[in-house]
């Protein structure tokens, strides 16, 4: 007999988001009774049509360009009603807290005043934009999409790792993942209770609705990329399409008298809200880089004069730096007067002398991370590292402590994974994506990301990550 | 918000089809030369291909001379060469990228395929035997996105501009492709209405899809003067550049009152000055005043509203050396 999916399968000593859940067991079994072969063919088929389909993201080289699909693996990952419902109200508690830190560091400060936050982490913090304060918000939202990176440790605890509130990516992979199984598993899917993806955009452009001027019965909405050049350009188009906006790039847009208007066949059309994939810094000329390409002379002026909603707001960098995040649990308490439903991974900032010390004398157990990178880089992983790799993150550290902090390497949970025509286990974490108007709702599941190097924690696209459909079942 | 469309994206539907239009024209072209035109001793006049599209300067850089095979594959899989199939697919497909939260999702993945198999030809793929059957696929897959197209993407305004494209693309192909025999294969005077002079009309009907239609209009007789005009003005024949004018007319006529644009009067006056001419000229005049005099003349104003449609609708105004290309994206 041809052996099955989950045959010889062994998680070894971490935590199996298959074996170990019970809202799994359909899945299972139903994989029981699918041999390797026809899993094979099947993630072919898959991948084949990802391509396609141009779910991509575009890599340069020698000046051409390449499309990569984000490697699809087409073993589910499965999480509880109960899990999810956990990990749910968590994270809308933390989005609340953000906006209401956000609201407060360009207001009146309360939370530095009463040395919650050092003020200097937030008020020399390069993501800290000045021409925010006194800017009142529609709703006081600052963070209207935020990815939430999630892990999960050998006791099954789901810890945050990181907030993404700035232009986060990788919902459009959610989606697009959902729709594939839907295709090439229809008989993994029957009757199991999962809970759709489908409606992300609707929700997104409601969100975007409550947060436009007010005054305006209408509101007109577009999406703003940096363009086709742009590695998630594919997840702008999908964005724009969920929407039914147009998606825009800089040289389409144009302030005139503080409104903002884009170019069309007719003449100059009015733009009321922006949803826009483009950082702070390169977003207005006039106001940030001066040589930035992509961005909207005199953006700054229609937002400021009340004229244009923007999604993300200027300056929510400050609420998911790296230091900040420390903070996340006092923070919490500290607006909400509740506990964090989801604990932070134990934080060492280095900034504090103790916490330096203490990285030092341990750093073959930490991971050393500079708080403001994103996408993976300059991670050093204490336990994998090599000695010359340890000595090189000592020299930065006793160079510039205030730029890292650490945490203890957590030994990420795993899933089964098809590699190279096994199912071996493989690290995963978790990105929930969380839309906020009025209110905060969290697309069901999000996106489980998978290091598909043997061992590898690192699970981002940019370094050998892969992707899993996660299922949020009844 | 369906009543506006970005400038910008008016411009790259435009260019879509046009390039694709271009990329089957061509495919029309050198599936023709390969399969029927033959001088009367056999030979093969690859050379006019080249002429054909004002492309001596750069294939003779490269190439001593224009066999068979060095013309194929300067066309075909040549990706340095601008006016070759595979980069003329590719500046489709970067279009299609840009307008793909515009376009369907059958569109873009058909366009993808086809330049992906497109990018995967080698020399061997083009030996001999196996060039018909690869024009044939070439020629299929640009009528596939034509079809998909018409069957999936939304009409508003999108929809007239890509149709504005095709049709002003197709009337200058068949004008290019007149001028190749009657100014470029040019027979001695003893040839005139020889067997191999009056097999290559029939080979240019073949290569404009008209050899059946021709033949149900005049049964029997091939004459310069009667393919010429059949390939300019017969109103019924698709790609005949008088079909073409009167639908960019329409097009354009529709566009501007059906969403209120302002601006493109200008390109309709040009077209109005083309289609006079083609309303009111008969072919025996337009050959006594010279054919290839005339077919300039076409394209010259078939540029000229290119640039009226880019100032009017598109936010920008080409220079002339550039009306035959898309601004770089």
């Amino acid at each position: 007999m041809n052996p099955s999916v989950l045959d010889g399968y062994d998680p070894q000593e971490f935590y199996c988001e298959m074996l170990r859940s019970g809202a799994s067991r359909a899945v299972r079994e139903r994989l029981a009774g699918l041999s390797i072969e026809a899993l094979k063919q099947r993630a072919a088929n898959a991948n084949a049509e990802l391509y396609n389909l141009g779910i991509t993201f575009t890599v340069y080289s020698d000046s051409k360009t390449i499309d990569r699909i984000l490697p699809f693996d087409v073993i589910p990952r499965i999480l509880s009603g109960e899990e999810w419902q956990h990990i749910e109200s968590g994270i809308v508690q933390r989005i609340t807290a953000i906006n209401l830190l956000l609201d407060d560091i360009y207001h009146d400060q309360h939370v530095l005043r009463d040395g919650i936050v050092p003020p200097e982490l937030i008020l020399t913090n390069r993501n800290y934009r000045p021409l925010m304060r006194g800017i009142d918000l529609p709703h006081k939202t600052y963070v209207n999409i935020c990815g939430t990176d999630i892990v999960r440790d050998e006791h099954g605890a789901f810890l945050v790792l990181e907030d993404n509130a700035r232009t986060p990516s990788g919902v459009s992979y959610v989606v697009e993942n959902r729709h594939m199984m839907l295709r090439a598993f229809p008989d993994l899917l029957d009757e199991i209770g999962l809970r759709p993806t489908e409606n992300y955009g609707a929700k997104l452009i409601s969100a975007l609705y409550e947060v436009a001027p007010a005054g305006i019965s209408d509101p007109r909405v577009v999406l703003l990329s940096p363009g086709t050049y742009n590695s998630a350009y594919f997840e702008h188009v999908f964005l724009a399409r969920e929407m039914g906006v147009p998606l825009v790039e800089g040289r389409d847009l144009l302030v005139e008298d503080d409104r903002v208007f884009m170019r069309t066949t007719g003449g100059l059309s009015r733009v009321d809200v922006i949803y826009r994939r483009i950082e702070d810094d390169y977003l207005d000329p006039e106001a940030f880089l001066p040589e930035s390409m992509l961005g909207v002379r005199g953006l700054m002026r229609a937002y400021r004069a009340g004229n244009l909603a923007l999604a993300n707001a200027i300056g929510t960098g400050v609420a998911d730096d790296k230091a900040v995040y420390a903070y996340m649990p006092r923070i919490i308490r500290y607006y909400l007067g509740q506990e964090p439903i989801l604990q932070n991974v134990e934080t060492h900032i280095c900034r504090e002398p103790e916490a330096l010390r203490y990285t030092l004398d341990n750093l073959a157990e930490l991971v050393v991370k500079p708080v403001g990178e994103a996408g993976g880089y300059g991670i050093t992983v204490g336990p994998k590292a090599s000695r010359q790799e340890l000595e090189e993150c000592r020299a930065k550290l006793i160079a510039d402590p205030a730029n890292y902090i650490s945490q203890p390497c957590i030994k990420l949970s795993v899933a089964p994974t098809l590699v190279d025509g096994r199912v071996e286990p493989r690290h995963v974490d978790l990105r929930p994506f969380a839309v906020t108007g009025s209110s905060t709702w969290v697309l069901p599941g999000g996106l489980t990301r998978v290091a598909l190097r043997r061992g590898s924690l690192v699970v981002n696209s940019s370094q050998g990550g892969g992707s899993k459909d996660t299922w949020v079942v009844a | 918000m369906p009543d506006v469309l970005l400038a910008r994206y008016a411009d790259c539907i435009f260019w879509l089809a046009r390039y694709i239009e271009r990329a089957e024209n061509l495919a029309r072209i050198l599936d023709v030369n390969e399969t029927f035109s033959r001088d009367s001793r056999g030979g093969q006049n690859w050379r006019s291909i080249v002429q054909l599209n004002s492309d001596e300067e750069r294939f003779f850089a490269t190439h001593s001379t224009a066999s068979v095979h060095s013309v194929v594959n300067f066309y075909v899989i040549d990706a340095d060469n601008p006016t070759s199939i595979v980069s003329t697919i590719r500046y489709a497909r970067e279009n299609a990228r840009t307008l793909r939260s515009l376009i369907s999702t059958e569109m873009w993945v058909q366009l993808n395929i086809f330049y992906n198999r497109l990018v995967a030809l080698r020399v061997a793929d083009l030996a001999p035997g196996n060039l018909a059957p690869l024009f044939a696929t070439v020629k299929e897959a640009c009528q596939t996105h034509t079809g998909i197209t018409e069957g999936t993407f939304f009409r508003d305004q999108g929809w007239y501009f890509y149709q504005l494209g095709r049709y002003i693309e197709r009337a200058d192909q068949t004008t290019r492709l007149l001028d190749i025999k009657y100014h470029l294969l040019l027979p001695s005077v003893s040839d005139v209405g020889s067997p191999t002079d009056l097999s290559q009309w029939d080979a240019l009907l073949r290569s404009a899809a008209g050899y059946h239609a021709y033949r149900r209009l005049h049964a029997g007789t091939t004459t310069p003067a009667r393919v010429a005009g059949f390939l300019l003005l017969n109103p019924a024949f698709p790609r005949s550049v008088h079909h073409c004018m009167r639908e960019v007319g329409r097009l354009l006529g529709e566009v501007k009152s059906r969403y209120a644009l302002r601006h493109g009067n200008d390109a309709a006056e040009e077209l109005d000055r083309l289609q006079a001419v083609l309303g009111t000229l008969d072919i025996s005049a337009i050959l006594g005043a010279g054919l290839h005099e005339f077919l300039d003349s076409i394209q010259r104003q078939l540029i000229a509203i290119t640039r009226e449609l880019s100032t009017a609708f598109f936010g920008y105004t080409p220079e002339a050396s550039q009306v035959q290309t898309a601004r770089l994206q």
